[in-house]
């Protein structure tokens, strides 16, 4: 019989990436397979004691250089020898993996898994092994670190790896189209942090983190046992190359001037690069409101801005957070994380074909009803709002085919054939365990238990 | 029933009693069923003759190609949306005649007969079990048939309610001469 | 196998009726399964006409703004033409009646009266709040209770403009939220833990979806939306031209 629900959150159980943002500006990260279990579980067991939980991670932030965290596949959680009835306990999605979901994703045409990079994309990508470092130096040293230990734990190797690194200047996180980053944010109950206004009301911890009571109530069909899953959470990592090239020419066409071009970039995104949004800042853009927490996010759309003349209906930032003109939103909201790789280019200098872009990760009690969602229904959905042909012009799936329709009185505009400004080059649905999870992984018995 | 002044303009539902009717009213072959939000329509239900599921589902194509060719073949119907359906129950299968739309029950059904004689389709409901045997003359008997295997709704809802369908296609067109004619100004 | 019950129990004059006068019919229902009755296909020459088999072949996408021309599709058995995959099972295609579905499912015994008396209840939500349902995205919604020999069943017809598979979860919070779900619980095969159990709830939208195998529309693939913005739009151009006289 399952225990009851804790009520406080277990601060020292639930890994650090769900709960924090730390200092770092770099980073890698590794994918890995496991030979036979009793390998892959021994790598675990070493390395558990370099991933901070929640609350020893805030508790050292200043000391601390290098954060790391790991999460599993369901294959790889077999590969570790977890058995059988286990693994049957896990959500259907998460089982058949992101490469075989790719229609509910709408990774169609160049997103297409069969196109991916990385070599992730089979089961036999087993863990996520994530590195954040404060620094390029503490980077390095962490990334030999490994090496050595993986030397020292045969059986496990590395399928590829990805270093990422945040976009100079490092006042704040920036993607390489130029967008301001981390707006907005949402806050859980029992956290103890209040939302900045305009966030929303604080969402039930259930609806990130295992264990808890969600939004609905009481947290059912966890995977089994309760150890496995109490204070874990899943994760769908996303690889997005950004096409700067592409983007500024598409600015260029669009916009006559530099303030006509930053308006298009706006109504894309339904923010100003600066971060301000056009809910607040309509016609012109204001660094210093985008600057502000208490301001920048405190905004909503049904009776202010009902027909999008402000945020467009099909801009980015709507689709990913309609507020309130959608019901059912605190089921709906999504944990992120991650950050930009490859090397910026240059504002004057023409695309040079260098793989850039955003490698994140979404973390959700329920990849199908919050990620997927989110993917199917806001993103790629080209009815979206009774659009009618648009896809989300970021990151939807773009093949020249679709629009971008700006509400404007007295007639809107329409951009037609979007170029797709991101490809989608590599995917994958982890597990992230909770502290208590990954140790019962890593003294699992040979009969899998 | 009288339409309310505000139709259209709100969604709306309706609740049925279980005869179909709130209070009888004579229509000329049996009782009239009241316009809703949904307004007129109904949901025939028929067992299928064994074997014949196939042959049914035939017609789908058939009607398609016939509006295909021809968009306004059923337009004395004033539907909204026709769909066809067969399903099983055990081990019994039913055809299933759901329409919406704009006249009454006995008006829909002779013009039904009378039209899907003239499309050559009437044929699809010699499928039916007690399907009359002389309908292709005795027309008051199809349309018995028809009221006998009515299944009437105890819930309706519509979210333009009253509208019919013919100012439906009016408004839409107007929509359009409105959009095209602001394209011009830019 | 117990042949068909024609004459029976059923209720309000369904297959009961007494002009089942057709001797036909009462013949050839007894050795039904033997002796092939006479199946009535489509016309052979009507067939021939049609271009193409029409075993498989998907319609050509729907234009958008192409609603001048009524339309009808016929649909395959399984309810699509490809399979392609939602969050929860195949999608199921809009045709010209958008999208929508017709669920059919067995009263549990001594329901029958509760379950007609939501009628009632949603007629007052709605009454109370016109749009209460707009999550839903309907165009039309009926509630049928009907008896064909095998006890009354409860058939849910809705016409909608969004897929099956994408809103789902918010019907789902919909109906616990204004009470429309406790219909349900006197339906067979419901979910006992409806309450917790998304998934299992939708399974059961899925399990008991009776798919068309032929729609129509008379403005075909317009949305519930437009349709109701075109209605202002010429009432709004109606009280102008009124003002202008």
């Amino acid at each position: 019989m399952a225990s009851q629900p804790p009520t406080m959150l277990e601060f020292d159980d639930i890994q650090h990436i769900v709960l924090t943002r730390v200092p770092a500006i770099t980073g890698r990260y590794e994918f890995l397979s496991f030979g036979e279990p009793s390998r892959g579980r021994r790598w675990l067991a070493g390395i558990i004691e370099k991933i901070e939980s929640a609350q020893a991670a805030a508790a050292r932030m200043e000391a601390q250089n290098r954060w790391v965290s790991v999460a599993f596949t369901w294959t790889g959680l077999r590969a570790l020898g977890l058995n059988e009835a286990s693994l049957a306990s896990f959500p259907e999605e998460f089982r058949q993996g992101m490469p075989a979901r790719w229609q509910v994703l709408g990774d169609t045409g160049a997103n297409h898994p069969d196109h991916w990079i990385e070599g992730i994309s089979g089961p036999e990508l087993h863990a996520i092994a994530i590195l954040f470092a404060r620094n390029a130096t503490e980077r390095q040293r962490s990334t030999q670190e490994h090496q050595a230990y993986l030397a020292r734990t045969p059986g496990v190797k590395i399928l590829s790896s990805l270093d990422i690194d945040a976009i100079p200047p490092f006042d704040y996180a920036r993607d390489h189209f130029g967008y301001r980053d981390r707006l907005s944010q949402l806050e859980i109950e029992g956290t103890g942090i209040e939302p900045t206004p305009g966030s929303g009301p604080p969402i039930k911890a259930g609806e990130f983190i295992l264990g808890y009571p969600d939004e609905d109530g009481p947290p059912v069909g966890l995977p089994q046992p309760d150890i496995l899953s109490r204070n874990g959470t899943y994760m769908a990592y996303r690889r997005l190359q950004e096409h700067v090239g592409a983007f500024r020419e598409f600015l260029r066409t669009h916009g006559d001037t530099p303030e006509e071009q930053e308006w298009v970039a706006a109504k894309l995104m339904g923010r100003w690069r600066s971060g301000a949004p056009l809910a607040l800042a309509p016609d012109k853009d204001d660094p210093g409101l985008a600057a502000d927490p208490q301001r920048n996010n405190n905004f909503t759309y049904a009776k202010s801005d009902p027909y999008g003349y402000a945020t467009p209906l099909g801009s980015h930032i709507r689709r990913m957070n309609p507020r309130d003109t959608a019901v059912n939103m605190q089921r709906r909201r999504m944990i992120r994380r991650g950050a930009t790789y490859g090397p910026p280019l240059a504002e004057d200098a023409p695309e040079d074909g260098v793989d850039r872009g955003v490698a994140a990760f979404v973390l959700c009690a329920s990849l199908v009803r919050q990620f997927e969602f989110a993917q199917n229904v806001w993103i790629n959905d080209p009815n979206f709002h009774e659009l009618g042909n648009d896809r989300d012009p970021i990151i939807g799936a773009q093949d020249g085919t679709f629009d971008m329709t700006i509400p404007k009185r007295p007639v809107r505009r329409k951009i037609r054939g979007l170029p797709a400004f991101t490809t989608v080059r590599s995917g994958a649905y982890f597990f992230l365990p909770g502290i208590g999870a990954l140790r019962y992984l890593a003294t699992l018995s040979e009969s899998g238990r | 029933m009288n339409v309310p002044a505000d139709a259209g303009l709100q969604p709306a539902a309706m609740a049925i009693p279980e005869e179909g009717y709130f209070q009888l009213e004579q229509g000329r072959y049996g009782p009239i069923f009241p316009r809703t939000p949904a307004n007129y329509g109904f949901t025939i239900i028929a067992k299928i003759k064994p074997g014949t599921a196939d042959a049914i589902r035939a017609y789908g194509k058939v009607l398609e190609k016939i509006v295909r060719d021809d968009p306004h073949a059923f337009a004395v119907l004033q539907l909204h949306y026709l769909r066809w359906v067969l399903f099983n129950i055990e081990d019994k299968t039913f055809f299933m005649y759901q329409g919406i739309f704009d006249t009454d029950f006995d008006k829909y059904t002779e013009d039904a007969v009378a039209l899907f004689h003239k499309l050559g389709v009437d044929t699809v409901f010699e499928n039916l079990e007690e399907f009359p045997a002389d309908w292709k003359t005795n027309v008051p008997a199809f349309i018995k048939f028809v009221r006998d295997h009515q299944c009437p709704s105890f819930l309706e809802y519509g979210e333009y309610p009253y509208a019919p369908s013919a100012e439906i296609k009016k408004a839409l067109a107007v929509k359009r001469a409105l959009s095209v004619m602001l394209d011009e100004t830019q | 196998m117990s042949p068909d019950d024609l004459s029976g129990s059923t209720r309000r004059a369904f297959l009961g009726s007494a002009t089942a006068a057709t001797a036909l019919t009462l013949a050839s229902s007894a050795g039904a399964e033997q002796t092939p009755t006479m199946v009535h296909g489509p016309d052979p020459t009507k067939l021939a006409q049609l271009k193409t088999n029409p075993a498989a072949e998907p319609p050509s996408a729907p234009k958008p703004g192409d609603w001048t021309k009524p339309s009808a599709m016929a649909i395959p058995k399984e309810g699509y033409f490809q399979l392609e995959q939602g969050r929860y099972g195949p999608i199921f295609p809009r045709t010209p009646a958008n999208y929508g579905f017709t669920i059919i499912a067995k009263i549990k015994p001594g329901r029958e009266a509760t379950v007609r008396e939501y009628g009632g209840t949603i007629e007052k939500a709605v009454r109370e709040q016109p749009d209460v349902l707009a999550p839903l995205r309907l165009h039309y919604l009926r509630w049928v209770i009907f008896d064909v020999g095998s006890g009354p069943h409860f058939m849910y017809q809705g016409i909608f403009d969004t897929d099956f598979d994408k809103y789902l979860e918010d019907a789902v919070a919909l109906f616990v939220k204004t009470g429309i779900n406790t219909v349900f619980v006197n339906l067979e095969g419901w979910p006992d833990d409806w309450k917790t159990n998304v998934p299992a709830v939708i399974k059961f939208f899925r399990d008991h979806q009776r798919p068309s195998f032929l729609e129509y529309g008379e403005y075909p693939y317009v949305s519930a939306d437009e349709v109701k913005k075109a209605l202002r739009v010429k009432g709004a151009l109606s009280a102008m031209l009124d003002q202008m006289q």
